[in-house]
């Protein structure tokens, strides 16, 4: 198979890691050679992160090439924006229609960059953008904190995996309380792409 | 079985599975998680010690007695430990001695970059470094091996990029059942390094690095990988994974053995490639081994010296030295977004124990500051007060919004660079802004210094009671052990009065009439005094209050309350809101705002 490079990125406490910890484990157990490097900076909380995860026979760089990104998995618009530039022309671009303003736009004098904006500066780089209402499926879970299972939902629909292998990973790695909201987050995150697709 | 694991995670169960007894570590970025790892297994004796100095002694008294013993620690953490490595290099061991050490090329989280494979030549100790984490975890039980095998302790090196990359390892190995038990055999001539005593062990230490050139040479993971003989490539650590990414037909020789140098491995590969190039992050150090061989080689002329590398520096480098053909569609190579989006730097946490404090601070040393706009507030004295500080979350208020900080050098510098500025003659008041974990790990020395030598400055300890930086370890001023468990607590208080501190105030971190109170007194006494500032690091205890909220009609738009650079509080208009769901209800916020406006927010 030709190897597969998704770039998830997001702000601390949005649960990036667990997204790309999932989305690896289950490429590994698929029977790939997996390799998942995360940036997280210097925050505990609030900073960019991003985690890049690739798979294939055989993966050499942890890193994604810069136009090499086959799917950009967005938890942030704004962030999904700033690394927009990594996807490759025919990309997938699948983004939380979430605005978390940076702290610190004030004492930067800046000011939170449109929908549209934002939006452009993805589409200038690939046409296939998905918009997801993330929250809003979260409120529908009845989980506000399962974004990040709705967005590896939506991924899960352009990859090619057995939907089952998503489930028992997710199982895996919560808490009992949350298993069933997030894995309905996860069935409703992919079929809002479903829909729109069809 | 197969699992993926980070590389950190890796080199944790490698040495679990080679049979290491004991483990002792400082928590440091990026090498926190190796004794995270560890400390879960219970059959095994681990420690956060109270610094990379005591987890190298701890780790070489183990080895002494015998068992296999390792201390991990950050690059940086390795210049506070270099006395005892020093030691243990010329002593040798008993049991196996791995020294796990992690640099940080691009500074992602450190004071400095730094190559600590010059560490492996000075003390002629070898060092390995794996290239991925299947590396990590076969590298560990051969490092032990070779430890007792030439009787010295062996550097494993990691960077960021390998510590925090996951990757699949075949876990193939278990605990071997342990039949060796721990016992002292007594050895002055070894163990006692009298002069006398060391200058023989100075000659065991040469013989022993003649050996180990010739066992590198056969070292079964250094791997030759011949394809196109045009260009053959030297490579080691995560460079090697770029080399083979960027160069995908070229010949490749794997390095794990990065020191003592494997000369004849080396000059076999060079004469079956027409040309060898060298990839390696920071310093040109197998460059400059193949060079003493007198082969000729590119390495640091195409590849920059400073920062981490990556795929595209690599190959970028390699385009623009003629080494691979121009990218066919050369318009295609993207470009970062044209508009100039806002970046999200790291900050404080909304309900740090830092902040109030930081913001004090910055109040108080306005005076002499050149922020014009800022000089109709509350004014103290004439003299500005200098900060010196150190190494930990509060680092980050030297950033925008609260600019608090003049210093920040090494972990434990705060208080000696403060009397330093004060012996120099500085007539400023100056305080010296230290963390808990931090003053345990190497303010106590310098603390006693200030008392010994009668200076008069003010030393702040930051008391979150944690080591919050690193993700919430135990230090021994909190009675939590490595493996969870409750232990004898060091106190704060009782141990800066034993150092003859008379003058000790403790303030909530939450109060900033308090602060500003205690640290005022405290910079006029003319004696030493410490001021603890103690608050719990809402992230680590994850205990929430009522949440705060804006009064809008009585909300002038002052902005004053953003100076505290909390990511609780936004701009929404003219006014400030606060989000409930990240509010921790510490009120400072509300101690700030000069109309009262901010309130807890009622049921």
């Amino acid at each position: 198979m030709n190897s597969e490079n998704i770039l998830i990125v997001g702000v601390g406490g949005q649960g990036v890691i667990l997204a790309s910890d999932t989305v690896a484990e289950i490429g590994m157990n698929n029977g790939y050679d997996v390799k998942k490097s995360d940036s997280i900076g210097m925050a505990q909380r609030g900073g960019s992160v991003v985690s890049h995860v690739r798979w294939g026979e055989h993966v050499f760089s942890p890193i994604i090439k810069l136009g090499e990104v086959d799917y950009l998995v967005g938890f942030e618009k704004l962030e999904a924006a700033r690394w927009s530039h990594y996807l490759q022309p025919e990309g997938t671009a699948i983004i939380a229609d979430v605005e978390i303003p940076p702290a610190s736009l004030l004492s930067m004098n800046m000011s939170y960059p449109v929908h549209e904006e934002l939006v452009a500066t993805i589409t200038a780089r690939t046409e296939n953008v998905h918009l997801i209402p993330a929250m809003d499926i979260c409120r529908e879970a009845g989980n506000p904190r399962a974004l990040n299972m709705v967005m590896i939902g939506a991924l899960s629909v352009f990859l090619d995996l057995e939907e089952s292998a998503w489930s028992g990973d997710i199982r895996g790695r919560l808490r009992a309380g949350f298993i069933e909201s997030s894995l309905k987050a996860f069935s409703l995150g992919a079929e809002n792409v479903r829909k729109k697709m069809h | 079985m197969k699992q993926l694991l980070s590389g950190n995670e890796a080199i944790a169960l490698g040495a679990y599975h080679a049979g290491v007894r004991v483990a002792a570590a400082y928590p440091g970025t990026p090498s926190t998680e190796i004794m995270e790892s560890l400390a879960r297994f219970d059959d095994i004796y681990t420690e956060w010690s109270t610094n990379e100095k005591v987890a190298m002694e701890v780790a070489l008294g183990a080895s002494y007695a015998g068992v296999r013993a390792m201390a991990s620690m950050k690059h940086v953490g390795l210049n506070v430990a270099s006395d005892p490595f020093m030691a243990a290099a010329t002593t040798g061991v008993d049991g196996g001695l791995v020294i796990v050490e992690c640099d940080d090329p691009g500074e992602h989280s450190s004071q400095g970059e730094q190559d600590n494979r010059h560490y492996a030549r000075m003390a002629k100790v070898p060092m390995l470094e794996p290239t991925d984490s299947q590396e990590a975890y076969e590298l560990m039980g051969r490092a032990f091996r070779i430890s007792e095998e030439f009787d010295t302790p062996v550097l494993v090196r990691s960077t960021t990029r390998l510590s925090h990359c996951k990757t699949v390892v075949n876990v193939d190995k278990e605990r071997p059942v342990e039949t060796k038990k721990p016992r002292f055999k007594a050895s002055p001539a070894k163990y006692v390094m009298v002069p006398s005593n060391a200058r023989v062990r100075r000659i065991a230490m040469e013989e022993r690095i003649i050996k180990l050139r010739q066992y590198v040479n056969d070292f079964p993971l250094n791997e030759m990988i011949l394809k196109d003989r045009k260009i053959g490539i030297i490579s080691s650590g995560v460079g090697y994974q770029y080399a083979r990414e960027v160069f995908k037909d070229a010949s490749h020789l794997k390095l794990v053995t990065i020191y003592p140098f494997p000369d004849r491995l080396i000059r076999e590969f060079a004469e079956k490639v027409d040309r060898v190039l060298v990839i390696e992050e920071l310093d040109p150090f197998i460059e400059e081994e193949v060079q003493r061989l007198g082969i000729p080689v590119t390495g640091k002329a195409f590849i920059p010296i400073i920062g981490e590398l990556n795929p595209e520096i690599v190959e970028n480098s390699a385009i623009e030295a003629g080494l691979l053909p121009q990218k066919k569609k050369v318009v295609t190579v993207p470009k970062a977004p044209a508009t100039s989006l806002p970046p999200r730097p790291p900050l404080l946490c909304a309900g740090c124990p830092h902040m109030a404090a930081e913001y004090s601070f910055r109040k108080l040393g306005l005076a002499e500051r050149d922020d014009a706009e800022e000089q109709n507030e509350e004014k103290f004295d004439k003299n500005r007060i200098i900060v010196t500080s150190d190494i930990g979350c509060y680092t980050l208020g030297v950033y925008a919004p609260l600019f608090a900080l003049d210093t920040t050098a090494c972990m434990g510098a705060s208080i000696g660079q403060a009397l330093g500025l004060e012996k120099a003659g500085i007539k400023d008041k100056i305080i010296a802004v230290i963390g808990d974990s931090t003053f345990f790990h190497s303010g106590i020395t310098a603390l006693i210094d200030v008392v010994y030598n009668q200076g008069t400055s003010t030393v702040i300890i930051m008391d979150n009671g944690t080591t919050a930086m690193t993700g919430h370890q135990g230090h021994p001023g909190t009675g939590i052990s490595a493996s969870q468990t409750q232990v004898t607590k060091v106190d704060l208080e009782s141990l800066v009065r034993g150092i003859g501190i008379d003058d000790i105030s403790v303030v909530s971190a939450f109060d900033l009439k308090e602060i500003n109170t205690a640290v005022k007194n405290s910079v006029q006494i003319g004696k030493p005094s410490v001021v603890i500032i103690r608050g719990a690091c809402p992230t680590h205890i994850r205990i929430k209050g009522i949440p705060y909220r804006v009064d809008n009609e009585k909300c002038t738009g002052c902005h004053m309350c953003l100076r505290l650079g909390c990511p609780a509080l936004r701009v929404t208009g003219d006014t400030v809101v606060i989000d409930t769901e990240s509010c921790t209800g510490c009120g400072v916020c509300a101690q700030v705002c000069p109309v009262k406006c901010i309130q807890e927010l009622s049921e």
